[in-house]
């Protein structure tokens, strides 16, 4: 993995991630080289997102997802122009830009999936929620907490707070997708999912809640 | 995660409260993600350079994607 690093411009660089920022600020036949060894490299990680996701998803394989993989690596490459300023040297250059690529492959593939699809946003979908999470094994700490949870959803959040949480947490709906469809920004919607998340939080914690230990695959 | 594991009333509860730690932001996430992959695949303790990194991969899905998308491409990658 990463070789030692290079300071150039007072930043630290290894030496070929040095020589692509170097070739993309020049002019000329070098710079055009590099573009086009850059959007090379930029579609062979599209279309390894694209193959991904496809399969996880189960699309059926089509020559439109790998136009899909195509748009992806040209609007990867323009993001990159346009912030190549940004890029500090605190990873290898290539590992910096297929993330670009990787990010637009990505929310194509799942806008893909949803559309012709209802988003559901449907701001109820929460009363039930002590019926869809309980199961026979479980125990009376849990069934409290969902209730709490539902309970607090009615009380402390706004309706549109509400219909965030719903779609991304309980309907999985993807954030990028919901964002389109609200024209809106995937960080301004996970600040709202985090917010709400944050007045739940709160709510349970002041009803004397264990929800500290509350995360992924863990219980009080 | 499986439609199973999305029902399970554990898995249920984490969606809906979230990572219980400090997290990025989803732009902040995507900014220091290169640089918490690399640290991740050198077998570095990436979670103490980037505070607030795995929290948020916690909390949001498409975050988490891309991040595991990154580690995979970039794994794959000979150096």
């Amino acid at each position: 993995m990463p070789d030692a690093p290079l300071s150039v411009d007072g930043r630290a660089r290894d030496a070929e991630s040095a020589d692509w920022i170097e070739a993309l600020c020049s002019a000329g036949a070098a710079r055009e080289e590099a573009l086009e060894r850059l959007h090379g490299l930029l579609l062979r990680a599209s279309r390894f997102e694209v193959a991904r996701r496809r399969r996880a998803m189960g699309l059926g394989a089509d020559g439109d997802l790998d136009d899909l993989a195509t748009q992806a690596a040209d609007d990867a490459l323009v993001a990159i122009l346009r912030r190549l300023h940004t890029f500090r040297g605190d990873s290898h250059f290539t590992t910096w830009a297929y993330k670009f690529a990787l990010l637009e492959a990505g929310m194509r593939v799942r806008r893909r999936a949803w559309h012709g699809r209802e988003v559901p946003l449907e701001q109820d979908g929460w009363a039930q929620l002590p019926d869809r999470g309980a199961s026979p094994g479980d125990d009376a700490e849990t069934a409290e907490l969902l209730a709490a949870v539902r309970d607090a959803i009615a009380e402390v959040l706004t309706p549109h707070q509400r219909a965030v949480l719903v779609a991304i947490a309980l309907n999985d709906v993807p954030i990028d997708v919901l964002a389109e469809r609200l024209a809106t920004t995937r960080g301004a919607l996970y600040k709202t999912l985090h917010d709400a998340r944050k007045k739940l939080r709160a709510r349970l914690a002041a009803d004397g809640l264990a929800v500290d230990s509350v995360r992924e695959g863990r219980m009080p | 995660m499986s439609d199973h594991d999305r029902s399970r009333p554990t898995e249920l509860l984490a969606r809906l409260l979230g990572p219980p730690a400090p997290e990025l932001t989803c732009d902040e996430c995507f900014e220091h993600l290169d640089r918490y992959v690399e640290l991740e695949l050198a077998g570095h303790d990436a979670d103490a350079a980037v505070p607030g990194m795995r929290a948020h991969l916690e909390g949001c899905p498409a975050c988490k994607e891309d991040h595991e998308s990154l580690t995979a491409f970039v794994g794959s990658e000979p150096r």
